[in-house]
């Protein structure tokens, strides 16, 4: 099941060149890029681990490319995102964020029932490849 | 996959093909570097090309006049900057019809010694390879081997990547290149920073370009032990040291710029003044007229203050420099005396 978690997620799979000009947009409006991989899909995961620092000192996408590709020889079998963080005063967060590199095979997510009292139910999701431990979850 | 399929039918009012609606719009400078098919474009290869147009379309003329006028002397530089903006010219045209289609090698050696506009003259011409479309943003970062190798394994390659990543899309300027590589110390880090260095150098050549810059000796040591680098390096350009008549002429433009001026007397006080200075050890070029012009500003001050108890001070006499200023530097004394030697340090010292 394709994860559709951030900008451009119902598209197709972003091409290197529109993933450029994606991160020049961020570099031409001063938000600082940022490159996050993780192999735990599920969509509370809020914090990815980072791949290096936030940069926010460069000029041109083809650093932001070159980073990428380091990332992606060293967790290419996992969820890498791109993000930009906007600094100016009353917004300072994240302005995009999207998926840049994706796993092979995307099992997809479970329902997981909870009995409470007096017959309430709560539910909660369960990623099926959070069933493997970190690190052999793909493949 | 499945998915894809859907999202393609998916009848949205608006948008018709995900994919070409995504294809980023690319800036006139951009759109150069991208590869161009090699047969040449329909126009036909007898149709006239307007040189002068893509000159000053591209705003190369400014640039170059702006370099006659704001920079004194270094007539070879100047001459060797005019034949590559031609080069550069006329590859651009020679893209645009689609004749060329691999980047030209940019990087560049400057030689020469201190204070004689190596920096200045980078930054030229990162400004005019931004305006012919090689650059992407055409800023400078300027570095030393402290920004470049590290203090412990493992430090040099973060860091030099750090440097590289900031001047993607302009120019790296590195000074002193040659203390890179120490050949006495085993334990040096300078190589791995070489290395990472000629690899961005020959495999992103449209990213960025390189200026090595340092004494002329020297850099001709680095370059025999690093024949990776001279390969590396499609220009030469060497920085002669200015003459008497140079210096005077940049130290009378280095006042004019913070709206001062030389009184007659006070011209020819700094003429004779580069002609002693000239002989003392560590002379650096404009550099040293630049110190010696913010020593004179310092007495200058002094006198004013000192003279206004008495006489009335107009704003004329706020803007000129004049010979006492001047003559007062011990460069005169130690001249005069034909004692040993002076250093740029016990110049500093105001009397």
């Amino acid at each position: 099941m394709r994860l559709t978690q951030g900008c451009f997620s119902f598209l197709p799979d972003l091409t290197d060149e529109q993933i450029r000009a994606q991160a020049q947009y961020c570099i031409d409006n001063r938000w600082a890029v940022n490159i996050e991989f993780t192999d735990d899909p599920h969509p509370r995961n809020t914090y990815w681990e980072m791949w290096g620092l936030p940069m926010f000192d460069i000029k041109d996408a083809a650093a932001v490319m070159m980073e990428l590709q380091e990332c992606r020889k060293a967790y290419g079998d996992r969820y890498i995102r791109l993000s930009g963080f906007d600094s100016t005063h009353g917004w300072e967060s994240l302005k995009i964020s999207f998926i840049v590199n994706r796993p092979a095979e995307e099992p997809g997510f479970r329902l997981e029932r909870q009995e409470g009292r007096g017959r309430n139910m709560r539910y909660t999701t369960q990623a099926y490849v959070t069933d493997r431990p970190e690190g052999q979850r793909y493949r | 996959m499945l998915m894809s399929e859907t999202i393609r039918s998916y009848d949205h009012p608006g948008i018709t093909d995900p994919v070409a609606e995504e294809r980023p719009r690319r800036t006139g400078a951009f759109q150069l570097l991208a590869p161009v098919a090699t047969a040449p474009s329909k126009g036909g290869s007898s149709e006239t090309i307007d040189l002068a147009k893509e000159l000053t379309e591209a705003g190369v003329k400014d640039v170059l006049t702006e370099l006659d006028d704001r920079l004194v002397g270094l007539a070879p530089v100047k001459t060797r900057i005019r034949e590559m903006a031609a080069l550069l010219l006329v590859e651009r045209v020679r893209r645009k019809r689609g004749l060329s289609s691999e980047p030209p090698t940019l990087h560049m050696s400057f030689t020469g010694n201190p204070g004689t506009g190596k920096t200045t003259v980078a930054l030229r011409m990162a400004d005019l390879l931004h305006r012919l479309g090689f650059v992407r943003k055409g800023h400078l970062v300027s570095v030393t081997r402290d920004d470049l190798v590290g203090q412990y394994i493992g430090h040099t390659a973060p860091k030099t990547k750090e440097i590289l990543k900031k001047a993607m899309g302009g120019v790296l300027f590195i000074d002193e290149t040659y203390h890179l590589y120490r050949a006495e110390n085993e334990r040096d880090y300078g190589q791995e920073a070489i290395e990472i260095l000629l690899q961005v150098m020959e495999n992103q050549r449209e990213d960025l370009v390189v200026i090595v810059a340092g004494y002329a000796d020297r850099m001709e040591k680095f370059f025999a032990s690093n024949p990776g680098f001279r390969s590396r390096i499609a220009h030469h350009i060497d920085f002669p040291d200015y003459a008497d008549g140079e210096l005077l002429a940049i130290g009378e433009l280095i006042l004019a710029k913070q709206n001062y001026k030389l009184s007659e007397r006070g011209r020819e006080a700094l003429a004779r003044y580069i002609v002693a200075r000239k002989q003392q050890p560590h002379f650096s070029n404009a550099r040293s007229i630049r110190n010696a012009l913010d020593r004179a500003r310092l007495r200058q001050a002094n006198r004013i203050v000192h003279d206004a108890a008495n006489v009335k001070v107009t704003t004329e006499d706020l803007m000129t420099i004049d010979a006492p200023d001047l003559l007062a530097s011990r460069v005169f004394e130690k001249a005069a005396t034909n004692d040993s030697p002076l250093s740029d340090e016990t110049e500093n010292t105001f009397d």
